[in-house]
Parts: C-alpha cells; sequence; structure tokens
C-alpha cells in the first residue's frame, strides 16, 4: 500500500518465485501486498518485530515458533523470496499438478514436505527427533498454565510411547509421519489462497 | 453380536433360533388374528349393549365370568407394542441369518416383512391398519431418529464440508423439484391419447410431486450407508445433504400447496418463498440451539439428581423439534442444532451412567423407529385403497429422478470442485448421486396432501412408493458391490489415538497463525475466533465447576485413559494378581512384556499410579466419574454411589478442623475411601515393560500421600501466593496461608499434593459432593 520507491516487485521476480513456489501471478501480487504492508520499515524484509505487530499472532500459542519458521538459520531479516518459499508449504496439493520445473526435487507443498515444516516446528534443535523435552515444551504452550508438570508428563510419555517404534524414546521423522498417516495433511495443512 | 451366541456351528440353525422363528411366526399370526377378534368382540359388546337395556328392569343375574374378553380396553395399547414387538424380533431374526443380511440390506427385508405382515392381514379379512399416517411418522416416529444423528454428528467433518453439503442440499433440491416437476407435467402434457386424465395433471400440482419427490431421505440413507461404511467424507456429504434438505422440503411444499388452491405463482411469491426459506431455515437452527443451550444449562445443575439426566436430553429436544413444527420451521433442523449444541456441554456435565443412558436409548430408539418406519412402508404399500397405477406417470417419475439427480450431481461437483481443497473425484460423484434413496418421508408428505386439491393423490403416492422402493431396493442392494468394485475409500476404523489429537490441535494452531500473517480471514481463523469464544464466555455459563477450565486435550487423554482401563479390565481379568493390602510404590515388581497389542497399557507401574493421583486430585470430574462408574468396574465390589459419598462425608467432617482452603481435604490413610482408592487405583490389569531409563518412576506412598516433586509444587505455590477470592479459577494451586506452623504446613502440603481441589470455599461445600 503506498508507492515505494525500490521495493516493487519486478517481473522476473515473480516469474522465479512462481516457478520455485508454484503459486500464481495473482495470488504472488497479492501476497506481497500484504507483504509490504507488514513491513514498517520499508526495507524489503521482514524482521520478528514486524511478524509479532500482528495481533492474533500474540495470543496463538505457537506465534513465537511459528514466526521463527520463517527466518532462515541465524538471520534475522527475511526477504519476499523466503517469505513465499515458506508459505508455500502450504499450498494445496493438486492432483494433476506436474512438476514442471523438472527439478529432481519434491515441490515444496508435498506431503512429506508439510510434515517436515510441521517437524520442525516441534524438533527446536534440529537433530531430527522430537524428543520428550521438546514434546513437554508444545504441550505446555497449548495447555496452558493450569495443567500440572506431572500430568504432561504423562501425556508426553504416553505419546512417545505409541509413536515410537524404534525404542529410542523420541519420535523421529518417519515415525511422525507415520503416525499421521491416517490423518488428512493435505487438506489440515493447505490454505486456500484465493485467485 | 448375537451371532455369536447362538450360532454354533454355521450352517445349522440351533435349537434356540428356531425356537426364535417359532415365536416370530406365532406374533405375526397373533397380530392378525387379533385384529379378526377385535371386530368380533367390537361387534359382540354392541349386541350385549343392545340387550342390556331391555333388561335394566330385570336385573337378570348372570354367571359370574370367571374369564372374559375385553380387548378395546387395551386395544391401542396393546396394537402398538405387538407392532414393535414384531420389529424388534425382526431385527434378532436378521442377525441370525447372516448369509441373507449381507447381500440384502435390513431395510429391504423389513419392507418385505411389512408386505407379509399386511397381506397376512389382508388375507385374515380385515382392513389394514392405516399405520403409515403422517402424524404417527413426524410426531412418532422420525425424530429418535433425527435426533440420534444430530447428537452423534461428527462436527468436524460437518463443519469443514459446510459449503459443500449446503450446495447439494438447497441448490440440488431445488434443481431437483424443478425439473422431476417441470418434466413431468410436460410428459404429461404431450402425452398421446390413452390415459386422457393425465392432461388434467396442472403445473403447480406436478411441482408440488416434484418437490415431494426430490429429496434425498435421511431415514433410508442412514440404513443403507451404515452397512457399507464408507469413508467420513462421503457419508457427512450425502447425510449431510438429507438431513439439510428438510427446509427447502418445507418450504416448496408449503408453498405448492397453498398456491395450488390458488392457481398461479407469481414473482412475488417466489420471493417470499426465497424469505420463507430462510425464515425456516434459520429459524429452525436457532430454535435448536435455544433448546440446546437450555439443556446445557439444565444439565449444570443435575449433580444431585442423576437418574433423570438422561430426561432432560430427549425432553428439551423433543420440545425443540415440536416447537419447531409448531411454526412450521424445520423441525429436523431444529432437532440437529438442538443435539449438536448440547452435546460438548453436556457431556462435560453428566455422570458417565447417564453419557452411556443417553447414548443407548438413542441408538434403541432410532433402531426401533427406523424398523417400523420400514415394515409400515410395507403395509401401507398392500393397503390397495390409495393406490392407481399409471405406467407413463410412475416410469417417467423413476426415470426422471434417477436423470435429474446424476445431472445435478456433477453440475453441482464442477462448481464446488473450484472451492475446494481436496477435490471430489469421478467415484465420489457417483457415490453420491447414487446414495440419493428416497424414504418415508416422501410418502408421509404425499399422504398428508389434500385430496380436494391434488385429485391425483393417488397416482402420486402409487408413485412415490414405486420410487421408493426402486430407490431402497435396487440402488440399496447394488451400493455394496458397487462400492466394492470402484475400490471407493472406506472408513477408517482405528481410534484416535493421542499423537493424532495432540498433532491436530498443533496443526490447528499453526494453520491459523499462518492464516494471520497472510491476512487470509479462512476457515481456521474463524474457528479460533470461535473456539476462543466459546471458552471464555460460553462454557463458563454451561459447564459446572471447574471442568470449564479443562483443555480439550486433557479432556480427551482422560477419556482414553478411562477406556482403556476399562477395556484392560475386561479383557485381563483373569490375569489380575492378588491385590495388596497396602501399597507401597517402591515394593511394585515389574512384570514381565506382555504382547503387542498391550502395548499402549505399558506404563510403570508407578507412572500408572501417578496419572490415577494426578487425574484424581486434578481433575475434579475424574473423581465424580470414578465414583460413579469407574471404580465399579476395576474393583471387583460394587459400591453404591450413595455409599462412597458418606464415607467422604464423614471423612471431610474428620478433617473439618484442619481450616484449609481446600475442598475436600484428604482421608486418614486408614479410612475405607483411601483403601478403596488404593484398591481401585491398583491397575493389576496394566503388565509392566521394562522400564526405561528416562521414563521418571515417581514413587508415590499413597499411604502418606506425598511425592518427591512436592518441592517444585510449593515453589509454584509460593508464585502464587496471592489467594484469591473468586473460588472458579480452575485448577490453580493456593498456597497455604502465612500464619501457620511449620508442622501443619507439611500437613497442608501433603493435602495439597494429594487432593488440590481449588473449587468452592469448603464452607459452602461441606455437605455436598464435588460439583461436577
Amino acid at each position: 500500500m503506498g508507492s515505494r520507491a525500490s521495493t516493487l516487485l519486478r517481473e522476473e521476480e515473480i516469474e522465479e518465485i512462481k516457478k520455485e513456489t508454484g503459486f500464481s501471478h495473482s495470488q504472488i501480487t497479492r501476497l506481497y501486498s500484504r507483504f509490504t504492508s507488514l513491513d514498517k520499515g520499508e526495507n524489503g524484509t521482514l524482521s520478528r518485530e514486524d511478524f509479532q505487530r500482528i495481533p492474533e499472532l500474540a495470543i496463538n500459542p505457537l506465534g513465537d515458533r511459528i514466526i521463527n519458521a520463517f527466518f532462515p538459520e541465524g538471520e534475522d531479516q527475511v526477504n519476499f523470496r523466503g517469505f513465499m518459499r515458506t508459505l508455500a508449504h502450504f499450498r494445496p496439493i493438486e492432483d494433476n499438478e506436474k512438476n514442471k520445473n523438472a527439478a529432481p526435487s519434491e515441490p515444496l507443498n508435498s506431503r512429506t514436505n508439510k510434515l517436515l515444516f510441521a517437524f520442525r516446528l516441534y524438533d527446536l534443535d534440529r537433530d531430527d527427533k522430537i524428543s520428550r523435552d521438546e514434546l513437554l515444551q508444545v504441550l505446555r504452550m497449548m495447555v496452558g498454565v493450569n495443567i500440572s508438570d506431572e500430568q504432561l508428563g504423562s501425556i508426553a510419555d504416553r505419546t512417545i510411547q505409541e509413536a515410537d517404534t524404534n525404542g529410542d524414546n523420541s519420535i523421529s521423522f518417519n515415525e511422525f509421519m507415520k503416525v499421521l498417516e491416517k490423518v488428512d495433511v493435505e487438506q489440515k495443512m493447505s490454505i486456500r489462497f484465493l485467485h | 453380536m448375537c451371532t455369536r451366541t447362538f450360532w454354533s456351528s454355521p450352517g445349522r440353525t440351533s435349537p434356540a433360533e428356531t425356537g426364535l422363528l417359532l415365536v416370530l411366526v406365532l406374533v405375526l399370526l397373533e397380530g392378525s388374528v387379533l385384529h379378526a377378534v377385535a371386530g368380533a368382540s367390537s361387534s359382540a359388546a354392541d349386541v350385549t349393549n343392545h340387550h342390556a337395556p331391555t333388561n335394566e328392569s330385570g336385573h337378570q343375574k348372570k354367571p359370574f365370568p370367571v374369564l372374559d374378553l375385553n380387548y378395546e380396553h387395551v386395544q391401542t395399547p396393546f396394537e402398538i407394542s405387538l407392532w414393535v414387538l414384531l420389529a424388534s424380533l425382526m431385527k434378532l431374526g436378521f442377525h441370525l441369518i447372516p448369509r441373507v443380511s449381507n447381500i440384502v440390506p435390513e431395510s429391504c427385508l423389513l419392507i418385505v416383512v411389512g408386505l407379509l405382515v399386511g397381506g397376512l392381514i389382508r388375507l385374515a379379512g380385515e382392513e389394514v391398519p392405516p399405520v403409515m399416517n403422517a402424524e404417527v411418522f413426524f410426531l412418532c416416529l422420525l425424530p429418535p431418529i433425527i435426533l440420534d444423528a444430530g447428537y452423534f454428528l461428527p462436527i468436524r467433518p460437518f463443519m469443514e464440508n459446510l459449503g459443500t453439503i449446503l450446495m447439494f442440499a438447497v441448490v440440488g433440491t431445488l434443481w431437483n423439484a424443478f425439473f422431476i416437476g417441470g418434466l413431468l407435467f410436460a410428459v404429461c402434457q404431450i402425452n398421446p391419447g390413452y390415459p386422457l386424465e393425465l392432461h388434467q395433471l396442472e403445473l403447480l400440482p406436478c411441482l408440488l410431486f416434484g418437490s415431494i419427490i426430490s429429496a434425498v431421505d435421511p431415514v433410508a440413507v442412514l440404513a443403507v450407508f451404515e452397512e457399507i461404511h464408507i469413508n467420513e467424507l462421503l457419508h457427512i456429504l450425502v447425510f449431510g445433504e438429507s438431513l439439510l434438505n428438510d427446509a427447502v422440503t418445507v418450504v416448496l411444499y408449503h408453498l405448492f400447496e397453498e398456491y395450488a388452491g390458488a392457481g398461479t405463482v407469481t414473482v412475488l411469491d417466489g420471493f417470499l418463498g426465497i424469505m420463507s426459506f430462510l425464515v425456516v431455515a434459520l429459524g429452525g437452527v436457532l430454535v435448536g440451539a435455544i433448546y440446546g443451550l437450555l439443556a446445557a444449562f439444565t444439565s449444570r445443575f443435575t449433580s444431585h439428581m442423576r437418574v433423570i439426566e438422561p430426561l432432560f436430553v430427549f425432553v428439551y429436544s423433543y420440545m425443540a423439534y415440536l416447537s419447531a413444527e409448531m411454526f412450521h420451521l424445520s423441525g429436523i433442523m431444529a432437532l440437529i442444532a438442538c443435539g449438536a449444541v448440547m452435546k460438548p456441554y453436556v457431556e462435560a456435565n453428566i455422570s458417565h451412567k447417564s453419557h452411556t443412558t443417553i447414548k443407548y436409548f438413542l441408538k434403541m430408539w432410532s433402531s426401533v423407529s427406523e424398523t417400523l418406519i420400514f415394515i409400515f412402508l410395507g403395509v401401507a404399500t398392500v393397503d390397495g385403497k390409495h393406490h392407481s397405477w399409471n405406467w407413463v406417470f410412475v416410469t417417467a417419475t423413476v426415470i426422471l429422478c434417477l436423470v435429474a439427480r446424476v445431472m445435478g450431481v456433477v453440475g453441482l461437483t464442477y462448481i464446488i470442485n473450484k472451492f475446494r481443497i481436496v477435490k471430489l473425484t469421478t467415484k465420489d460423484q457417483f457415490i453420491i448421486a447414487y446414495g440419493g434413496l428416497r424414504g418415508a418421508i416422501a410418502f408421509s408428505l404425499g399422504f398428508l396432501l389434500d385430496e380436494v386439491h391434488f385429485p391425483k393423490k393417488d397416482m402420486f403416492l402409487t408413485a412415490i412408493i414405486t420410487v421408493i422402493f426402486f430407490t431402497v431396493f435396487v440402488q440399496g442392494m447394488t451400493i455394496k458391490p458397487l462400492v466394492e468394485l470402484l475400490a471407493v475409500k472406506k472408513k477408517q476404523e482405528a481410534k484416535r489415538s493421542i499423537n493424532e489429537e495432540i498433532h491436530t490441535q498443533f496443526l490447528d494452531h499453526l494453520l491459523t497463525g499462518i492464516e494471520d500473517i497472510c491476512g487470509h480471514y479462512g476457515h481456521h481463523h474463524w474457528k479460533d475466533k470461535l473456539n476462543r469464544f466459546n471458552k471464555k464466555y460460553v462454557k463458563r455459563c454451561l459447564i459446572a465447576g471447574d471442568r470449564c477450565e479443562e483443555p480439550q486435550l486433557i479432556a480427551f487423554y482422560h477419556k482414553m485413559e478411562m477406556k482403556q482401563a476399562i477395556e484392560l479390565v475386561e479383557k485381563g481379568g483373569a490375569k489380575m494378581p492378588a491385590i495388596p493390602s497396602t501399597v507401597s510404590m517402591q515394593n511394585i515388581q515389574p512384570k514381565k512384556a506382555v504382547p503387542q497389542e498391550r502395548m499402549l497399557g505399558q506404563l510403570s507401574k508407578g507412572k500408572e499410579e501417578e496419572i490415577r493421583n494426578i487425574l484424581r486430585t486434578n481433575l475434579q470430574r475424574t473423581r465424580q466419574r470414578l465414583h460413579s462408574y469407574n471404580r465399579h468396574t476395576l474393583v471387583a465390589d460394587p459400591f453404591e454411589d450413595g455409599v462412597i459419598l458418606r464415607k467422604k462425608n464423614v471423612m471431610e467432617k474428620k478433617i473439618k478442623e484442619m481450616n484449609n482452603y481446600l475442598t475436600v481435604p484428604a482421608a486418614p490413610p486408614d479410612s475405607p475411601t483411601m483403601c478403596r482408592a488404593r484398591l481401585a487405583s491398583d491397575p493389576q490389569a496394566y503388565s509392566m515393560k521394562p522400564t526405561a531409563d528416562d521414563v521418571p518412576t515417581i514413587h508415590v506412598d499413597l499411604a502418606s500421600p506425598q511425592s518427591p516433586d512436592s518441592v517444585n509444587l510449593v515453589d509454584e505455590l509460593k508464585k502464587k501466593s496471592e489467594p484469591t477470592s473468586d473460588a472458579d479459577e480452575g485448577l490453580v494451586m493456593r498456597a497455604p496461608s502465612q500464619n501457620r506452623s511449620e508442622e501443619s504446613d507439611r500437613e497442608q502440603q501433603k493435602l495439597m499434593r494429594c487432593l488440590s481441589d481449588p473449587g468452592p470455599n469448603a464452607d459452602e461445600d461441606e455437605d455436598e459432593p464435588f460439583l461436577p
């Protein structure tokens, strides 16, 4: 909103983002205007404070983690490409989607990549396992402060017991995927970005 | 389920079954005979009545009748009971013949039985009783089925697909009605020659007929779809459509009925019709929601009168239905709204026994109703005086119904798929189109037609019955093999695990956050807002006690634990070792590992005890429910609720002088309740898996309730040391008051650790059990 001198989106960029993420032209421009409206500093990148200014995120139990997921390792600013790359995980999966860019890797919004995104939100230390502590942290955030630690501990233990097949007392990505195989992830993790 | 007891060797009927079949036949005969008797006895009564006046003066003394037959006295209830008995015996009978019930859906068999019974009655020379009159159907037979459907409606998939369902229900039914009505009129008009009577058929009656026949019937859909176990999405789509199209049907029916007399429908009438539709639909939902909230509110106070809790659920729902029908609103939608709105709150308030009662009563009534409906359909078919067969009309109707349905579904899916995340495939479309069954609602609506305005009523009825028979028999029988053939996804039978629950909630929060970041106010955003509103305001009003603060996750976990405990007891009862009189956790020896299937129950004993302790102390509800049901199943000797409550009161009085904030003080170690607690909480059914090192085994000695973690708790307590006046704060640990000696502090900690129930103050709760 408003005219910005140097941060207008160029066509080539739009094309690149389209190829990489699969969003359509109109979706990209719409999300770009959202990006710029969040970007109060007008420098083409978003910082953590910009995200935290969104009121509903403050009351979301996972707000901080979601914000962190946008920022690549160790950095404090995210540009539009990075923003779109993260959001691309939530694009609905189309049945007839052929991989136009012929890249060997899966598109960002495949089921595995969606689950990987969610997994990384649990697994903060990036050791590819959800340990009991990490699970406890998430449970604590979701359940609030009124439940005692032991109770949460029992729930966490039970969760790990159910999911853990190789006995290492933590949930690996494969176990995570297996547990969620009955859940309709394609629907649950997709946002209908209107055309 | 009956097959297990009766079916000793497959292929041969055991004596018990033959006995049952004999009973069935006897009942059938008795029914028809009694009708004849009724006719005879009434005439006999007339004769005696005639004679009586002449004998008045003389009053002859006749011998005292030792055995007398007076049938009219009990006629109506007797016949009703006989029908219900017949229906129930039929249901039993079908399950004894699994071969037949695998091929033919139950609804078909029941219609056939109805035909037989009707035939028998005709043979006996009696008039077929007008069993299928609209009042009986709409006021008595239909509500239980709809309430059962509404109360157990899976809300989440319903809401997620609400747009699709509404499209099918509203637009689809409208399309069907106008297409069928209009084309039938055309067919009748152009039909040359022979049945000249068809030319008399005007447009409006045709449209009315179209609107009656176009509605998918929830009873038939339920009856058939329950047996084929397709995946949840398709089930909820077809079923939801059959429920929500009631509003459309009601409006169209009344609209055309009103104006069929007048003869024309203007644009203004059309506009009024649309307004009326909104009023009917939204009004119905509103009425249902109001009654649902009333029921939820009432259930908040039923802690002292647990026995009548189910009654509130039933009566409020029925009243919602009747009130909606009174205003010509959609009764079905009112009933669904009532059930769906009241369920989460009522479930949180009522005892477990009441929950079971409600579930089983609803299932029982809906099952009997459904059976009766189909039998009556069969009987009403045999009743010849309402039939007038007309080949052209009937075949045209059947064909047009099919065509209209297919076209409607395909067309609508094309539009809907533009807005759906998970698109509907061709297979899905086929099942949805094929599952559009018509049923008894159409028949009853046809029955209600006024003969004067609709001279063709008999023809309509015949056509309706033919369509019903066609859909139920042909489509009902073939849908199962078709589902197999097309390899449609079946229902996932597995129970929801705690993993799924946690991750689903996690994903919900995640998606809400992403939506907020995108500025996209979608599905998750509004759901989140609704949840917050619900938690903050509504739950406080409608759920009693501290239960309103219980997070969904905890409630789910708790429910799961209970279910599992009951299951394990039922399965592994024989393996229960002797229960020691004092249980000290340190003494527990690990047992050997059990086979894979028991994996979920393999928590260490200490853990299990700890969980029970925590659940018992931190969740008020837990204690209440444990008292009312679970202790009875876990422990061999059943204790009545009253006994436990009395003993608890005794306990409370003993410790009253402790003068603490807590509502329920700890029991002295030797009190009966503590003994029972030890017994009940001893999860002997759980075998142990060798404890891993990092699973903390908390050693809790029940004799003196105190855990090593009490240190943490004390810190927690010190943090929140301001005593708040408002008792309803949720599960908050209260600090002991400052002016205490060290000695009683220790006691305090013990008590708090064991039974922290920061509910209402001790004073007001003295003689009451836990607030539910």
